[in-house]
């Protein structure tokens, strides 16, 4: 063999190696991995960028996958941090979870659907398909589009929880797996109801109110909206270190007003803060 | 060893590797897909029409039939389509102009299958809900979009075959004082037939793998569908939406999920190699 094949052998080589190293890159000491929830990963990637800028030469990678995909790699050591938007199972009860912030869930239906306020009991019935047309107030006779999250996600399990309790999400419900896919399904069919981080409402769908009561910080933070679910960090042990201190600053007040202006929930309020949450 | 038993032996071992890799997957398929199903029993998770994972009720029943009715619309859009394109191509048109539609057709094959999905979602879902009512996400979106992407593989599978067929076929039927029309019709189509046929297969094959496409504009509801109208889910689906935060007897009935595709798709194959091979020997 020439010497030419000999060295590009090396090139191969160091194909094969490069991955290697760059997933090695996040092990050093300069650098914390976050992994997790796609509900919680934009707002991690804000606080994380907010972080990096206060402390040049610290890296935090953030990244998506779902919140058992996060717990999963805490549980393995592949990442230090993981998020969730749902509560931990049983089987996940030895991991460490801090609620970060808290985001509420709100009901959405298309910006021209006449009505404003439904009870905790009607949405029950709309989305267990027990009322499956829109004529029962007054509406067209249109049948109702139900739209739902996949099984497993967090804001599902929050909405079962907080709403539907023993009753099932109806199979007939169509199934999105993103906030965002949701708002657009709702925003272009007429005859849709769904669910939605309240920090994802936008002025092209309307959130209802639930019993009269409107989803804003005011209400949620004096619990007369109860629609609302904990973001979880989840360390496989006290969390030390840069772990530690990125925590930190996002329980710090100054990280906290940068996750309410992204239209999440502080539970300890701040000055600041007591404004509409943000549409 | 000489050089050339050195590369003989190298290529063998990489033949050998891409092949283990597909023995690799399916292993991991079935060991973490085959205890959910002992578990809970192939009947009841076969058949089961519930799913709901969170309450460990696991029937993909639903599943099976909405990949089922997609694939077959697919197919009644995708197989009269796909085989008037291959005749057309290979009898009907000028060499030149076939010259030109020929890498046009290849180039279906090279979108992108979200790029189908997007399409469907903003073109397809609109008019359909605007036409007929419903979501408009429905197995009716889903196989038009899907018909068209299994186009190139039953135009270039078909057309093959019709070209492999032997010139005094068709010169036969001509002298006879057939048409063009029923030379066509009557001969070419008929003694194509095996290699039609497996293109029929492989493009059900490629319909009922599709998975990106199909979660945007199929709508994804776990319910046994009543008419095209509704939304349904189909078992890539299944898997492919729900993989992100499955958990335990969640994740693993999605191996399992896999287990069942792996199977519909191991037959829907073979059966194509051996109408292939029946139709060459």
């Amino acid at each position: 063999m020439g010497k030419g094949r000999g060295s590009r052998w090396v090139h191969w080589l160091g194909l094969l190696i490069l991955p290697a190293l760059l997933s090695g890159c996040q092990r050093q000491p300069g650098g914390v991995s976050v992994v997790g929830s796609t509900s919680v990963e934009p707002f991690a990637e804000a606080l994380a960028e907010e972080y990096m800028s206060r402390h040049p030469g610290v890296k935090i990678f953030v990244q998506g996958g779902g919140s058992s995909a996060g717990i999963q790699a805490v549980r393995t050591g592949s990442a230090e941090i993981g998020m969730s938007s749902r509560n931990l199972i049983d089987s996940e009860k030895d991991l460490i979870a801090v609620p970060i912030i808290y985001d509420a869930i709100a009901v959405i239906v298309h910006r021209e659907n006449p009505l404003n306020d439904l009870t905790l009991d009607q949405i029950r019935k709309i989305f267990s398909a027990e009322i499956t047309r829109w004529v029962e107030w007054g509406g067209k006779n249109h049948p109702i589009t139900l739209v739902t999250r996949e099984e497993g996600s967090g804001t599902r399990e929050a909405f079962q929880k907080l709403i539907m309790g023993k009753r099932e999400i109806s199979l007939s419900a169509l199934v999105q797996d993103s906030n965002g896919a949701i708002r657009q399904v709702v925003t272009d069919d007429r005859n849709a109801i769904g669910y939605i981080s309240l920090g994802l409402v936008n002025d092209r769908v309307k959130a209802l109110k639930i019993g009269g009561i409107e989803a804003t910080v005011d209400n949620i933070q004096h619990q007369r909206y109860q629609i609302v679910r904990p973001f979880l960090f989840v360390f496989k042990s006290r969390p030390q270190d840069l772990a530690k201190d990125f925590l930190d600053y996002i329980l710090s007040p100054a990280g906290q007003k940068l996750l309410v202006q992204e239209g999440l929930i502080s539970m300890n309020p701040i000055p600041e803060s007591k404004k509409e949450a943000r549409r | 060893m000489s050089k050339e038993k050195i590369l003989e032996k190298s290529f063998l071992l990489i033949a050998l590797s891409s092949i283990s890799i597909l023995g690799l997957i399916a292993f991991f398929i079935f060991e973490q897909g085959i205890p959910l199903i002992w578990k809970i029993g192939l009947k009841s998770f076969l058949l089961g029409d519930r799913w709901f994972p969170s309450k460990e009720s696991f029937g993909i029943f639903p599943m099976i039939v909405g990949s089922f009715w997609v694939t077959l619309g697919s197919l009644v859009v995708g197989v009269p389509l796909g085989l008037a394109c291959a005749v057309f191509l290979c009898e009907l048109t000028p060499p030149t102009f076939a010259m030109i539609l020929r890498p046009m057709i290849q180039l279906l094959a090279a979108i992108p299958s979200v790029i189908y999905g997007f399409w469907g979602l903003i073109v397809l879902v609109p008019l359909i809900r605007e036409t007929f009512g419903g979501p408009g996400l429905s197995i009716l979106a889903g196989s038009l979009v899907l018909g068209i992407m299994i186009l190139p593989t039953i135009i270039s599978i078909s057309e093959d075959s019709l070209r492999a067929l032997p010139r005094t076929y068709k010169e036969g039927a001509l002298s006879l004082g057939a048409t063009h029309w029923q030379a066509i019709w009557r001969v070419l189509l008929p003694a194509a037939r095996s290699g039609i046929v497996a293109s029929v297969i492989l493009g059900m094959g490629r319909a009922i793998g599709e998975t990106m496409a199909m979660i945007m504009i199929l709508g994804n509801a776990a319910q046994l569908p009543r008419s095209i109208l509704d939304s349904a889910r189909t078992l890539t689906t299944n898997i492919g939406i729900e993989m992100g935060y499955a958990s335990g007897d969640h994740r693993q009935a999605l191996f399992a999920t896999g287990v069942v595709l792996f199977f519909i798709i191991m037959i829907l194959n073979s059966v194509a190699l051996l109408v292939s091979r029946k139709g060459k020997a």
